[in-house]
């Protein structure tokens, strides 16, 4: 579904991420790991079209289409999405309409109709009780106000809404109590097929006790260091990043 | 209980001004008023070569048709430009070669004051140029900052051992005709600090000017001028106070500084002019024109400023931001107590690409004072990328004081990002009694919180005038509770 | 010649213009009108056309507006057009008492069988015959003529206006909709004068609609004084939509007494050069008064807004948000004041100016100031001009939103904070139709009008 072959992204001149290769298929769970400062969010930011990160080399194809040559909203219609860190307050527009229109842009783009008005109150009642979302909240402005918790959790929401094939949550559990972590991670599960494929980004291990992945990557100045099974997160867990870096050093 | 108060209130605010002793020292004067002989006078007193003296006719006569700005925010009762003696000189021997040429009782004063002018004597790390009325009197550390190219001397030194660097930079930033009080400066300016930092050169200590009014019926215009090559950096001191009198007193400078590429210029004031009685007779009338340039890319001028003199305040450090990716910032903490007045601020003029500012400006009323906040941010057509943020608020303590802000954002491209806040609040109760129940009496409470209001500012001070700002904030301050 | 000297010319051209008509204007105008001229002269030939050497007007080249040829009329509608004929109100189910104005004039065949007794609407030059107790107790007594030679200038040519008068404890269910018509068949320069005064208790609901029908110049200098008695309550909704020859300045005087309680709500939809100026006066303990505004500007528009909020008593609360959104070669300026005097203990004064560039060309200047002499308030201000946030823009498009529909829902987002204050629900979804056509540039430049100039 997703191919990464020798990608090196940079900021402001400055290269962040200096060649990676992966490969993401239908079914699969892939976490991505690493220290802060290792490229992560670059890495997640850059896939969904972040203009102010500069591709200076390497390709990426997303269902076989070029995917770097894609503005960020047909990335998006073509099934992208990105569960963000630090998902933007956006006051004064309501949540109701915001994601009408994702909605219908996503069906314009398929060459369907627009939801009916009731059609699209069922599938947001419904997607909400999945990630156990206040209805209250989507009453109110995008973010606005909402706390860390709620902000993640609306991310969640959003993607049950827009059911994209390929879904990057970048530190979707930085912020969150257990229990929040739990509710998350049961609205991944659940909107898992093995149609659809999931990127989760992580520092810690604790998510991936929940969303249980099938390869991990680890991440470390901008390149891929070590790839696995699940085991290498428990590995990670219990010995830190350090030793990584005295192996690759 | 009602005359008790009174009485400390009297105390502490009859002891506040500490700087108000006169000092008894031959003075050479000029006779008063204005004309074109008084500026040929002053000019030859101070040997200037010819061009000096026609930049100061030129102004003079660009002045007289001129009229006093009224916009301010400020009352200002007339003032009579014919009393004023513009040229004011302690009579001792100029340029001292050592310590032993100058006059003891100069010593004494400036030793009173906190400045010791032997050199052993000073803070490490701090050159500095003193000036009384018209004329520096020393300037320390000069030798070793020339071993490094910098040159740090009196402005009238400069005028003769460096008129190059004088006539391509003088005037430069602030032209002769660019407001009535800097008009009147350039023509009668008598002396002040001239600082060049070299291509590279990292200027190693802080390089400070403290002046001084003296005689009485004198008005006080000096002139400062820093220059920084490519790659330099400088840190500029300033610090003055004046003697306790009935009359009020003229002082307007004139400040340029002039930024190259890569080169960051910090200048920070401690202004402690007379202020006046807490009638409000006398003090200074403090007309200040100060304005840096970045000229070269990548460029910096930061100007931090604690106001807690003068009857009236007028002063506005600006910084024209030419160079690309160049920045500027102004922090101001200012006091008026008492009968005090201040209208001040900053411009910000955003020329080029990517280029930055900061405002942070903390006002703090009290008594019958009038503070006034006014700025202009201008983002001109061709400057992409701009950003400001200003923030600027305003305590009052008292109520009869006034807190007032006058922001102007101009703004002539889309792609600039501009804020500003302001906030006006007084010092709340709870605080008060927060800090009365920890054992703090009110004025050591006021004191406290006032300096955290204004410890954004007072940190962006070197270390050894944060804290002498930081007293003389309270002191100020002194006898506005009850 | 430079603007002084145009200034000048133009001073003296309204000074001509009054001396010779000053006959026919006193002889077709009430007595407790005609009085306020000799004063309104006098200070007119002092203070002349601002320039924008008056702070007040820094941003604004008011004169660059009314240089030109005009036609002016002194008298009440001389051609007694059918106006029911060529206007109606296109809003749907907007039910109100609809009060025609022609050219600065009442016009002469307004109907409102219904309206509740006591209420009393009708032209200004009837009042100040009718009623002249109330008429002589609030005309001319909030709007200053020394203060501002506009309003010197409106006090000097007034003839007419709408006169609205609700009596104590008394409430208007339905709004009162006074619909300001310009139409002529050449350039006009219009002045109109309204006195809305509400008794104590009394509350009401006005709404103003500017527009012009006709694709000819228009300067029109319209002030309208309005007095709350105590614990009055008066909203007050402005929809501007006039055609791009058009100047409309206008000066909103609110004078209000204790625990009364004001909103203004502004929309500048359209128009030449739109100055707005609001004042109020909170004369009494615990008023509240709330000023919004919104204003779009494209083409060569200039649309600027004047407050002047007069904290005189304590324990008042006053709010203020302005926001504008600017593109093509369109200027705006904000220009506002806070000021609250030393009696004015436990005031609340808040203030906002928020702006959108959309193209390199358009400018904004904002000026919010405040000015206070008293310790115990809490008064903040605060401005932004910026573009579009990229932050929010990649947010909506990584959903799958267009670049250009998320333009519309930022733009439209910003808008909605302002138009979300309007308390009649109709006339809420009407503006909320009319910006969002009007940001997507769908609008015609002059909604009613059929000429469709440029």
């Amino acid at each position: 579904m997703l191919v990464i072959k020798d990608l090196h992204i940079a900021i402001d001149g400055k290269e962040i991420i200096k060649g990676i290769n992966l490969e993401v298929n239908a079914g699969e769970i892939h976490a991505i790991m690493g220290p802060n400062g290792s490229g992560k969010s670059t890495l997640a930011s850059a896939l969904a079209g972040r203009e102010i990160f500069e591709i200076t080399k390497g390709t990426v194809t997303f269902k076989g289409e070029n995917l770097l040559e894609m503005s960020p909203e047909d990335r998006a219609r073509k099934g992208l999405f990105l569960g963000f860190q630090y998902p933007v307050e956006i006051p004064g527009v309501s949540m109701v309409n915001f994601m009408k229109t994702a909605i219908n842009e996503q069906r314009k783009f398929k060459g369907l109709e627009p939801l009916s008005a009731s059609d699209f109150l069922k599938l947001m009642r419904e997607k909400q009780e999945l990630v156990g979302l206040h209805a209250k909240l989507t009453n109110r402005s995008v973010n606005e106000g909402f706390s860390g918790g709620e902000k993640k959790r609306n991310e969640i929401f959003q993607m049950a809404m827009l059911s994209p094939d390929l879904a990057i949550l970048d530190e979707t559990d930085s912020g969150l109590d257990i229990d929040a972590l739990k509710v998350v991670a049961n609205g991944v599960n659940k909107l898992r097929t093995k149609n659809n494929a999931t990127i989760v980004i992580t520092h810690y291990q604790r998510l991936l006790d929940y969303i249980v992945p099938d390869y991990v990557h680890v991440l470390y100045k901008g390149k891929i260091v070590k790839s696995s099974g699940k085991e290498l997160a428990l590995v990670l867990e219990e010995k830190g990043y350090d030793w990584i870096k005295d192996e690759t050093e | 209980m009602e005359n008790s108060q009174e009485q400390i209130l009297s105390e502490v605010t009859g002891s506040e001004y500490k700087y108000g002793f006169t000092t008894d020292i031959e003075t050479e004067l000029i006779p008063a008023g204005l004309n074109e002989d008084i500026i040929r006078m002053i000019s030859a007193r101070k040997n200037e070569p010819e061009f000096m003296l026609e930049f100061r006719l030129k102004a003079y006569r660009h002045w007289k048709t001129m009229e006093m700005p009224r916009w301010a925010h400020l009352n200002i009762p007339p003032i009579d430009f014919q009393q004023i003696i513009y040229y004011a000189a302690p009579k001792s021997r100029p340029n001292p070669k050592s310590l032993d040429e100058v006059d003891p009782e100069l010593l004494r004063t400036f030793e009173k004051l906190g400045i010791p002018l032997e050199e052993q004597k000073q803070l490490a790390g701090v050159a500095v140029d003193v000036v009384m009325d018209s004329v520096s009197v020393k300037t320390t550390f000069k030798e070793t900052l020339a071993e490094l190219g910098v040159i740090f001397c009196s402005m009238s030194e400069a005028i003769r051992e460096h008129p190059d660097l004088v006539k391509k930079y003088l005037g430069s930033v602030v032209p002769y005709t660019d407001n009535f009080f800097a008009s009147l400066n350039s023509a009668v300016f008598s002396d002040g600090s001239f600082c060049y930092i070299p291509k590279g050169v990292r200027c190693p200590m802080e390089l400070s000017t403290y002046f001084r009014i003296n005689a009485a019926n004198t008005g006080q215009f000096e002139r400062t001028l820093i220059v920084a090559e490519d790659d330099s950096y400088v840190s500029y001191l300033e610090g003055c106070t004046a003697p306790m009198r009935d009359e009020h007193q003229l002082h307007a400078a004139v400040v340029e500084i002039v930024a190259l590429d890569n080169a960051e210029v910090k200048y920070s004031t401690v202004q402690n002019w007379y202020p006046g009685d807490k009638h409000g007779q006398g003090g200074i009338y403090n007309f200040v024109t100060k304005r840096g340039i970045c000229k070269g890319d990548n460029s910096k001028i930061s100007w931090t400023q604690v106001e807690t003199g003068s009857a009236i305040t007028w002063k506005y450090p600006s910084c024209i931001l030419k160079g690309d990716n160049s920045v500027g910032e102004f922090y101001s903490v200012a006091v008026t107590n008492n009968f005090q007045q201040a209208d001040t601020g900053t411009k910000m003029i955003h020329i080029g690409k990517n280029t930055r500012s900061t405002i942070i400006s903390k006002g703090i009323s009290a008594g019958y004072g009038q503070n006034s906040y006014r700025g202009l941010v201008k983002v001109t057509k061709n400057a992409a990328g701009v950003r400001n943020f200003t923030q600027c608020d305003s305590l009052l303590l008292g109520d009869k004081c006034g807190a007032h802000t006058f922001p102007y954002l101009e703004v002539e491209n889309d792609t600039a990002i501009i804020e500003h806040e302001a906030t006006t609040s007084k010092i709340s109760e709870d605080q008060i009694f927060y800090c009365n129940q920890r054992g703090l009496d009110n004025e050591t409470a006021v004191g406290l919180i006032v300096n955290g209001y204004a410890r954004e500012v007072l940190n962006k001070l070197p270390m050894e005038f944060a804290v002498e700002a930081q007293k003389l904030l309270q002191i100020s301050l002194e006898g506005s509770v009850g | 010649m430079d603007s002084e000297s145009h200034t000048y010319e133009l001073k003296n051209e309204f000074i001509k213009l009054y001396q010779q008509n000053a006959d026919f204007l006193n002889s077709n105008s009430g007595p407790l009108m005609n009085e306020f001229r000799p004063k309104a002269f006098d200070d007119f030939v002092k203070l002349g056309i601002p320039t924008t050497k008056n702070e007040a007007y820094k941003y604004t080249h008011i004169e660059e507006y009314l240089k030109g040829n005009y036609e002016v009329e002194f008298s009440v509608d001389p051609f007694r057009i059918n106006l029911k004929e060529i206007f109606k109100c296109d809003i749907p189910d907007l039910d109100t008492y609809v009060v025609l104005m022609l050219n600065g004039s009442y016009y002469y065949d307004n109907q409102m069988p219904s309206l509740p007794d006591g209420i009393i609407v009708c032209g200004l030059n009837e009042a100040s015959v009718r009623y002249p107790e109330i008429f002589r107790m609030h005309y001319g007594k909030y709007a200053d003529t020394a203060t501002d030679g506009l309003i010197a200038l409106n006090t000097l040519f007034a003839y007419d206006g709408v006169f609205i008068y609700i009596p104590d404890k008394m409430t208007i269910e339905k709004p009162l909709q006074i619909i300001n018509i310009s139409y002529s068949f050449r350039n006009l320069r219009i002045t109109r004068r309204n006195l809305i005064v509400a008794g104590s208790g009394s509350s009401c609901n006005i709404v103003f609609c500017d527009h012009t029908l006709c694709a000819h110049n228009y300067t029109t200098n319209s002030l309208t004084e309005i007095f709350a008695a105590q614990d009055a309550n008066i909203e007050v909704t402005r929809i501007q939509n006039e055609n791009s020859l058009s100047s409309h300045i206008s000066h909103t005087f609110f004078h209000q007494e204790e625990r009364s309680s004001v909103t203004s709500n502004t929309i500048s939809l359209h128009g030449g050069l739109i100055r707005n100026n609001f004042f109020a006066r909170l004369n009494g303990t615990g008023c509240e008064s709330n000023h919004y505004g919104l204003f779009m500007g494209d083409d060569n528009q200039h649309i600027a807004n004047f407050t002047y909020i007069n904290h005189a008593m304590p324990n008042c609360t006053s709010n203020q948000l302005f926001k504008g959104i600017l593109d093509e070669n369109a200027t705006g300026a904000f220009n506002g004041k806070i000021y609250v005097s030393k009696d004015a203990q436990k005031t609340l004064a808040y203030q906002k100016n928020s702006n959108l560039l959309l193209s390199p060309a358009a400018r904004m200047n904002s000026k919010p100031h405040l000015e206070i002499y008293a310790d115990d308030v809490k008064c903040s201000h605060g401005a932004t001009i910026g573009s579009i946030d990229a932050e929010a823009m990649f947010y909506l498009r990584s959903r799958g939103i267009t670049e250009k529909e998320a333009r519309q829902l930022l733009m439209y987002a910003f808008a909605y904070e302002i138009i979300n204050k309007i308390n009649i629900e109709v006339l809420r979804d009407r503006i909320i139709d009319l910006v969002d056509r009007r940001l997507r540039g769908e609008l015609s430049r002059c909604n009613n009008c059929h000429i469709h100039c440029q």
